[in-house]
């Protein structure tokens, strides 16, 4: 490899490499924790041990893992199907200013943060909340309805969390599609629906497909929507692991549940680069 | 004729469906806003007797104060210190050829895709190795490693945009590699790196998952004041305090998208 002799070389890469040198520690850190003995009581940590790895088997920190799986795939899934219809508008919409309402409606979330997020959906959800009193009100209901610290409540809240990346990625795929190919199929006799079904939506699958594995993946490590939300009655893996290390101060087996949890994520996104890049193959151009 | 209905008809369910779906996404800071100026402290709808109560409330709140002062300092050196190495970092990837490029491109991007408590967990046992536990460093490295691929693509993006027919022109003009960068590429670079910087900030002073592990006390920031404060009150100075969020967030947004593009810095619009 060619060494560059700019002037300013060094300059431009010691800033980048001590930060990475800095969070690598962090990391690694991370993993020796993962394999030291946890004194009950004490923040000090013992010898080496695999111990922590073999507790992941109990089922009281596995079924943590398999609700958290449970619920990012709803999670996907929903936001794919409320997502879709945004992002087709946002991008083939003639009216611009719905193309602006679309677009702040679901970017500005992205920018307002966990905790406000969360806590709009405790006054939505909550057994005083918006929801119940409109609906006690119309006399549709006499008793509040328990969303608040359900699987259900939890999702709801999800899906609308992770919505503005899903419309970003899906919008992007669809900006890709020619409209030639639309206008083609229907100046070749196709209504609209079949232009959709046969033209559209296969060329934005590799949109789909990434879309669904990135929130997916995003889910896996959602903590703020089900630590409120779910109010410790739906726990999900970033739950587990607070809990573990600040109310157990077990902190070497935080570090396992932590490690679990970024294993599964890497592994699902190794899996959206592979079938990204399967589908792009299929793709007309 | 029934051609035209057909389209009609299809139009107006199409508009339901996505009328809908836009309801959903914006309830929730609907409803917040019409709870922080609700005078009861439970909710009612229509809501009744408008009050600005709750916002004094939140406003004179120590925790809330004492949380805005630790977020803007966090954030301003975290912000900073990203644009600094983000900037320096996207010019090397895209000048220079090195050893260990590759590498230093995936450590740095990772963030991306581990988990907040993952990175945030790591540097408290990092920190308590070290015994810096809990200090305003630590807060700020944290947030600096969280927000520095936001602003590495802001800025490589208006880098690769930067014709370099006009670099080698001052180049041939005589002018030193020195005043090349920062008479030539800063200004050129000005949009994406403040595009970046913004980024940086509002990730960074919203960020909740990693401060709550890496906080403290005395370090702690807005956001895990607020987390607190919903744990243990239930009275509606943080829809409040939400609310002015929601407009502020709303504004910088605006003002963002027409000064900046934020259609363009966001990638949803690549390639045309």
């Amino acid at each position: 490899m060619r060494v560059q002799r700019s002037p300013f070389f060094y300059w431009f890469v010691l800033p980048s490499a001590t930060l990475a040198i800095v969070f690598a520690a962090a990391m690694i850190a991370l993993l020796q924790y993962s394999l030291r003995q946890h004194i009950p009581g004490s923040l000090v940590v013992g010898g080496f041990t695999l111990d922590n790895f073999a507790r992941m088997a109990k089922w009281v920190y596995a079924r943590v893992f398999v609700d958290t799986l449970l619920l990012s795939f709803y999670t996907a899934l929903l936001n794919l199907l409320l997502g879709y219809p945004l992002a087709y508008a946002l991008i083939r919409s003639r009216s611009a200013w719905l193309k602006g309402v679309i677009f702040i409606a679901t970017i500005a979330p992205l920018f307002t943060g966990d905790i406000v997020r969360t806590y709009s959906w405790i006054i939505v959800l909550g057994n005083n909340g918006f929801v119940n009193v409109v609906l006690k009100e119309l006399g549709i209901i006499t008793t509040s309805l328990q969303m608040l610290y359900t699987p259900f409540g939890v999702v709801v809240a999800l899906v609308q969390y992770s919505m503005p990346v899903m419309v970003i990625i899906l919008a992007a795929a669809i900006s890709h599609i020619d409209v030639d190919y639309e206008k083609a199929a229907a100046s070749l006799g196709a209504n609209p629906l079949k232009v959709f079904v046969n033209v559209t939506l296969p060329l934005s699958l590799p949109g789909i497909l990434s879309g669904f594995i990135t929130i997916f993946a995003w889910t896996l490590s959602a903590f703020a929507t089900p630590q409120l939300v779910g109010g410790g009655k739906v726990n999900m893996i970033a739950n587990m692991v607070y809990n573990v290390g600040f109310s157990n101060f077990d902190f070497p087996f935080a570090a396992v549940l932590s490690l679990t949890a970024l294993g599964l994520t890497m592994g699902l996104l190794t899996l959206l680069r592979l079938s990204v890049r399967r589908f792009e193959h299929v793709g007309l151009h | 004729m029934r051609r035209a209905t057909r389209r009609r008809l299809w139009r107006l369910s199409a508009g339901a469906v996505l009328g809908a779906i836009l309801l959903y996404l914006t309830i929730p800071s609907l409803v917040v806003i019409m709870a922080a100026f609700n005078d009861k402290a439970i909710l009612s709808f229509p809501p009744q007797n408008p009050s600005l109560r709750w916002f004094v409330k939140a406003y004179n709140y120590d925790d809330f104060r004492k949380g805005f002062y630790n977020g803007l300092l966090v954030t301003g050196w975290a912000s900073a210190i990203a644009l600094a190495v983000g900037t320096t970092f996207a010019y090397a990837i895209d000048r220079f050829s090195f050893r260990g490029k590759a590498t230093l491109e995936t450590i740095l991007l990772s963030p991306l895709v581990i988990p907040h408590f993952t990175v945030g967990l790591a540097f408290l046992i990092l920190a308590a190795q070290l015994n810096v536990t809990r200090t305003f460093s630590l807060v700020v490295v944290t947030h600096v490693v969280l927000v520095l691929p936001f602003v590495l693509r802001c800025v490589y993006v208006s880098l690769k945009n930067i014709d370099t027919a006009l670099e080698r022109a001052a180049v041939s003009l005589g002018a030193p590699p020195l005043a090349v960068l920062l008479r030539i590429d800063l200004p050129l670079l000005a949009p994406g790196l403040a595009g970046g910087w913004l980024f940086a900030a509002i990730l960074s002073f919203n960020e909740f998952t990693a401060s709550l592990f890496v906080t403290g006390q005395r370090t702690q920031t807005l956001p895990v004041a607020m987390y607190t404060y919903i744990r243990e009150y239930a009275d509606p100075s943080l829809a409040a305090i939400s609310a002015v969020f929601i407009v502020a967030t709303a504004m910088i947004l605006v003002l963002a998208d027409r000064f900046l593009g934020l259609k363009r810095l966001l990638a949803i619009e690549a390639g045309r």
